[in-house]
């Protein structure tokens, strides 16, 4: 049955309060923490931040925190803008970027956790690999059996090409992923909307040849049918996209394939 | 320790090539509903009385037991394909779904009959 309380081992403690001295425009970082080579349980660690030294991204407090406070905190980050998806955490509540929230939206004290439901490798670093795994198994590369000649392109007109809009653009940072109540319950084998908006990109694709194949996969009772357009996926897009629409439109699509 | 790949994990017995059809008939049974469930409010408003008489005699009309017949059907097959998600969603244990998977369709086969079976005691 469904879990509603945590286990001993994950119950969150109450960790460290590190005060920044001397600075007079404060905010506060909540911090997860957990060390997979104490055998401690998680806690959650506050510094207080001096904002008048301080980027003004949430991915900028914490890189403070990191050089300059705490370096033991372990986080993923690249590109600090927005294409990397590496920053992916929970933040006041919601999955997004940190490099791309700012502190100005937060609440006073921003509580940061992992992303939701995963296993956690340390602090706010997740296990995405069954993730990974999940969007390899959707094949996310154009497939044809027609054979072109050797010196032409694989053409698409304006129209089909923007039918590719908001899925080409995704960074697979799995917030979407990772907010989705049916991906949490049935993640081994529900494929989640990250990894469905992907599979959506190369059906919506005209140049691709496996429509039919890539359908007949995905018919399911759980790869695909476990979506309840719950929309937590569509509400957290850090980059505006819309994974419920593209599910939608493969329900569409195999409904056109059974029943028109 | 396990020693699977996530390659093998996700992959797991592979795809069941079915499931469209629960979630096309969740979606056709919930359209009929709408009507279905409008027509009863209006009978039940429109009675002069509500009694066992009354309805019984409401129901001496063919179309109108025709019509009860679907709706009663109509929500008995419905809530079975709810009940069905719920199960398979929240629970994970393989021997405790089964059971539960089982007791619903029997559950739903028995009040189907009970449905046909008291509408036509009720309506000849």
């Amino acid at each position: 049955m469904a879990e509603f309380s945590l286990p001993k081992n994950s119950k969150i403690t109450k960790g460290k309060y590190i005060k920044a001295e001397g600075a007079t425009n404060v905010r506060k970082l909540k911090v997860y923490r957990w060390d997979p080579e104490t055998g401690d349980n998680p806690r959650t660690d506050t510094y207080e931040i001096d904002m008048d030294n301080c980027g003004p991204m949430v991915l900028d407090a914490l890189n403070k925190v990191k050089n300059e406070i705490d370096t033991t905190l372990t986080y993923r980050r690249s590109c600090r803008e927005g294409i990397c998806g590496s920053c992916a955490m929970n933040i006041d509540g919601t999955n997004t970027l940190a490099c791309t929230k700012s502190m100005k939206d937060c609440k006073d004290t921003v509580a940061i956790y992992p992303l939701p439901h995963m296993d956690v490798i340390k602090d706010l670093v997740p296990d995405l690999s069954h993730f990974y795994s999940q969007y390899a198994s959707v094949q996310p590369w154009i497939q044809t059996d027609s054979v072109p000649l050797p010196d032409t392109e694989r053409l698409q007109s304006i129209e089909d090409r923007e039918k590719l809009d908001g899925l080409y653009e995704c960074i697979l940072c799995a917030c979407c992923q990772t907010s989705c109540p049916s991906y949490w319950w049935n993640g081994d084998r529900y494929l989640g909307p990250a990894v469905l908006l992907q599979s959506y990109r190369f059906l919506a694709d005209s140049r691709d040849e496996y429509t039919g194949e890539r359908l007949e996969d995905l018919e399911d009772p759980f790869k695909v049918f476990r979506c309840h357009t719950i929309m937590s996926c569509t509400n957290t897009c850090p980059k505006g996209l819309n994974p419920g629409k593209a599910i939608a439109e493969i329900k569409k699509l195999i409904t056109e394939r059974h029943a028109l | 320790m396990q020693y699977r790949t996530e390659t093998k994990k996700t992959k797991g017995l592979g795809t069941a090539k079915h499931g469209f059809s629960h979630w096309w008939m969740q979606r056709l049974s919930a359209v009929l509903m709408l009507p279905l469930g409008l027509w009863f409010i209006y009978s039940l408003m429109t009675m002069e009385t509500i009694s066992a008489d009354t309805i019984i005699m409401w129901l001496h009309n063919p179309i109108q037991a025709l019509l009860m017949a679907l709706w009663a059907i109509t929500i008995v097959y419905h809530g079975a394909l709810g009940l069905q998600v719920i199960v398979e969603d929240y629970v994970h244990a393989k021997g405790k779904a089964l059971i539960l998977l089982t007791l619903i369709k029997f559950a739903m086969l028995i009040m189907v009959l009970a449905v046909i079976f008291s509408l036509i005691k009720l309506a000849s």
